[in-house]
């Protein structure tokens, strides 16, 4: 098979933080080759770990394709499962016998059974709140909607809950009511506890809104049945995907999201890469350093192109103690290596961002991080008719929206990453915000105090929280993009939504 | 912050002059009474989990994002902050005992997992190796260890962190 590694065990077996809580063995195939993995593992993960690292090629030039976000963002890592080509094999659970076979370019059209034809279907009609997305922003916003007894279905595309709050292992920041002090995953837990607690809580897992149609139905795809769902509002949170970087050799396999190399080694206990190479020193590449030095990697180096590091200090402080280089004023010339990265170029920028011929370095390394920022997922509210708008200092496009997070058509709300990229801490106050805007528009009996509390939770949120000169970029964005109840109500008159929650 | 950047934000590396200018450290004199702790947080960041984690309610900050205050002569070094602190960025520093050592306590979340007697790389804020110490406390939280390492007193304001060797 072209492509295909020495097979390897790159499972992590010991951590100084994790125990990774490995489930019932599970073989299925790739190729026709047997391949152990443990029940939980998605099948990019399990493959990953016995060292198979390239899953198809490219349709043009017939490149090695590899995974990138490991959350069902990007696309590369198709592969045929049991006959169904363009698999993201990233959010698929392995199963025991499942049939996985390497994708050689353009598929042929799968057969009648592949499709969803022939799926059964549910219509949920009548619940109050539709959450879309299962990560701390959508979790939040169940729980407060939840609370005050509106009925809710929360949809995520992934099979797990949390979002990429069950990748942190590091603890949080924020006050001990926000989950301070915490990790990340910990976070997830007692989240993901809460809701399942909740009898007026329904969860559906490995379901994807997919779309918006007339008279406020919502389509969502499941694992073996489609969903149509008619709710009385609508919280969308379903987070970012990560950026990427245009350069030589940029799409070997190798090189990865910084989340991606995150979901592998923090949610599955795979190490990605023995010798690695970060580009961008923000909070993800810097924390994702420290994490691959937990997990026994050696990290070569911290590319940043600006002369300083982007990291909170406390962050970069800790990977400097272990000796982690960072390059400020460099950048990322190319990435070299036949089929899979064999190391990488990297060069100094002048005060114009323009790489200095002549000041070249090579790094041998087989894996190369790029944690260059996420960009809100807001294709979803587009195609809902919500008005949205380009803000760099949130990350790309993002909805216009009141200060209790509803978007120009009516009764759909955002929270979290998708409503421009801050942290988890704030996705959670969002999520509350917008869980508790549906509860005081649905006027439930305690509105009152759920009123009281978004007014309590705002204050926090936009006096204190974001008063921090280190969030004061995202503050600044999120002023742009929020808008008074007037205002939306003249955006509304120009650009009449073509679909409304909320009656 | 001002309108430049501070230089700790090019090198990840903060200065015992510049931890002196923000008042995040010690004076002397309290530095040679006995155990106490530096936060090394210079940046207003929006977090104050040391603050609810002393147990002698030595630490304040202004709302949740000014810069952590540690009122010295509350503060008796016990090292808990240090097991909180999201950012690993509290060390405790003993310059009281006569004789030529300091002891300094660091957090640590790497295996293997230090133990009492052990000899260890002392690392300094730049991740150079500075010297080696003996391991003379190691407790654990939630995952950190809280390492109290002995170094030669000169060494006191330098090592940020220990290595153990497998
Ligand atoms: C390396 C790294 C370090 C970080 N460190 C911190 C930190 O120290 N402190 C902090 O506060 N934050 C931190 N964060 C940020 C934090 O993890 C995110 O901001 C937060 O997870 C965003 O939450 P969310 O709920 O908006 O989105 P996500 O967590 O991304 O969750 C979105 C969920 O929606 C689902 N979904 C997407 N589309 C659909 C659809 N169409 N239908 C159904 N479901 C869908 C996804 O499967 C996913 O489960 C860090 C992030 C990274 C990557
Ligand atoms: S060392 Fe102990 S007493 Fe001193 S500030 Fe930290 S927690 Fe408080
Ligand atoms: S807990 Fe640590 S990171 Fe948070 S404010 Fe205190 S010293 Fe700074
Ligand atoms: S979609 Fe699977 S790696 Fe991105």
């Amino acid at each position: 098979m072209p492509g295909m590694p020495p097979l390897k065990d790159r499972r992590i077996w010991e951590h100084p933080i994790l125990t990774f809580k490995r489930g019932r063995r599970v073989k299925f195939y790739f190729n026709g080759n047997v391949v152990e993995g443990y029940e939980g593992e998605s099948i990019a993960a399990a493959l990953y770990a016995a060292g198979y690292d390239v899953f198809s090629r490219s349709p043009y030039k017939g490149r090695a394709r590899g995974a990138f976000c490991m959350i069902g963002k990007c696309s590369s890592c198709f592969a045929v499962v049991d006959g169904v080509p363009n698999t993201r094999t990233c959010v698929e659970p392995i199963r025991e016998g499942v049939k996985v076979e390497f994708q050689e370019g353009l598929a042929e059209i799968p057969s009648a059974t592949g499709g969803l034809e022939g799926k059964d279907e549910e219509v949920i009609e009548g619940v109050d709140v539709l959450v879309i997305g299962g990560g701390p922003a959508g979790l939040a916003a169940a729980i407060a909607a939840a609370k005050h007894g509106l009925s809710v279905l929360i949809v995520n595309e992934h099979f797990k809950l949390g979002g990429q709050l069950i990748k942190q292992t590091h603890k949080f920041f924020g006050s001990k009511d926000l989950f301070g002090g915490l990790r990340g995953f910990q976070v997830a837990e007692e989240l993901e506890s809460k809701v399942r607690s909740m009898r007026n809580v329904r969860v559906l897992l490995q379901a994807t809104a997919y779309g918006f149609f007339r008279d406020g139905w919502v389509g969502v795809a499941g694992k073996d049945r489609l969903y149509r769902v008619k709710p009385r509002f609508v919280i969308a949170a379903p987070g970012a995907a990560e950026r990427h970087l245009a350069f030589p050799g940029n799409d070997l396999p190798g090189v990865m999201g910084a989340g991606g190399a995150q979901t592998l080694m923090n949610e599955y206990g795979i190490l990605p890469g023995d010798e690695v190479l970060v580009v961008g020193s923000g909070n993800v590449g810097v924390i994702v350093s420290y994490q691959l030095l937990q997990a026994g990697a050696k990290v070569k180096g911290i590319v940043e192109i600006l002369p300083y590091i982007g990291a909170w200090f406390v962050h970069a402080a800790k990977i400097r103690r272990y000796g982690v280089k960072v390059y400020t004023r460099h950048t990322i010339k190319e990435v070299w290596g036949k089929d899979r990265v064999e190391g990488a170029t990297i060069v100094r920028v002048d005060e114009h961002f323009k790489p200095v011929p002549g000041s070249e370095t090579d790094i041998p390394c087989d894996l190369v991080l790029i944690a260059v920022g996420l960009t809100p997922d807001t294709r979803l509210l587009a195609q809902a008719g919500a008005v949205v708008t380009w803000v760099p200092e949130l990350g790309g496009l993002v909805p216009i929206r009141t200060k209790y997070l509803e978007t120009s058509v009516p009764g759909l709300f955002i929270a979290g990453d998708a409503s421009g990229i801050e942290e988890a801490t704030t996705a959670m106050i969002e999520g509350e915000i917008a869980g508790l805007s549906a509860v005081v528009r649905a006027g439930a009996d305690d509105a009152g105090n759920a009123a009281e509390r978004r007014e309590a939770l705002l204050k926090f949120l936009w006096d204190e929280y974001r008063a921090s000169p280190v969030v004061a970029k995202a503050k600044a964005g999120k002023l742009k993009v929020t808008v008074s109840e007037d205002e939306m109500e003249r955006i509304r008159v120009s650009n009449p939504p073509p679909v409304r929650f909320g009656s | 912050m001002g309108s430049g950047v501070p230089p700790y934000k090019e090198t990840g590396i903060i200065t015992v002059e510049e931890l002196k200018r923000l008042g995040l450290m010690p004076p002397e004199e309290r530095l040679a009474r006995g155990p106490v702790a530096i936060p090394e947080c210079p940046e207003e960041i929006p977090c104050n989990i040391c603050v609810v984690s002393c147990p002698q309610h030595a630490i304040s900050i202004e709302g949740i994002k000014g810069l952590p205050r540690i009122d010295w002569d509350k503060c008796v070094g016990c090292g808990v902050c240090v097991a909180k602190c999201p950012g690993l960025a509290i060390f405790v520093v003993d310059l009281s005992k006569p004789g030529e050592y300091a002891y300094v306590t660091v957090p640590h979340e790497f295996l293997p997992a230090p133990k009492v007697g052990d000899v260890v790389d002392l690392l300094s804020r730049e991740g150079k190796v500075v010297g080696k110490g003996e391991v003379v406390k190691a407790w654990e939280t939630n995952k950190t260890w809280v390492v109290t390492v002995r170094v030669p007193k000169e060494l006191a304001m330098e090592v940020r962190g220990i290595w153990v060797r497998k």
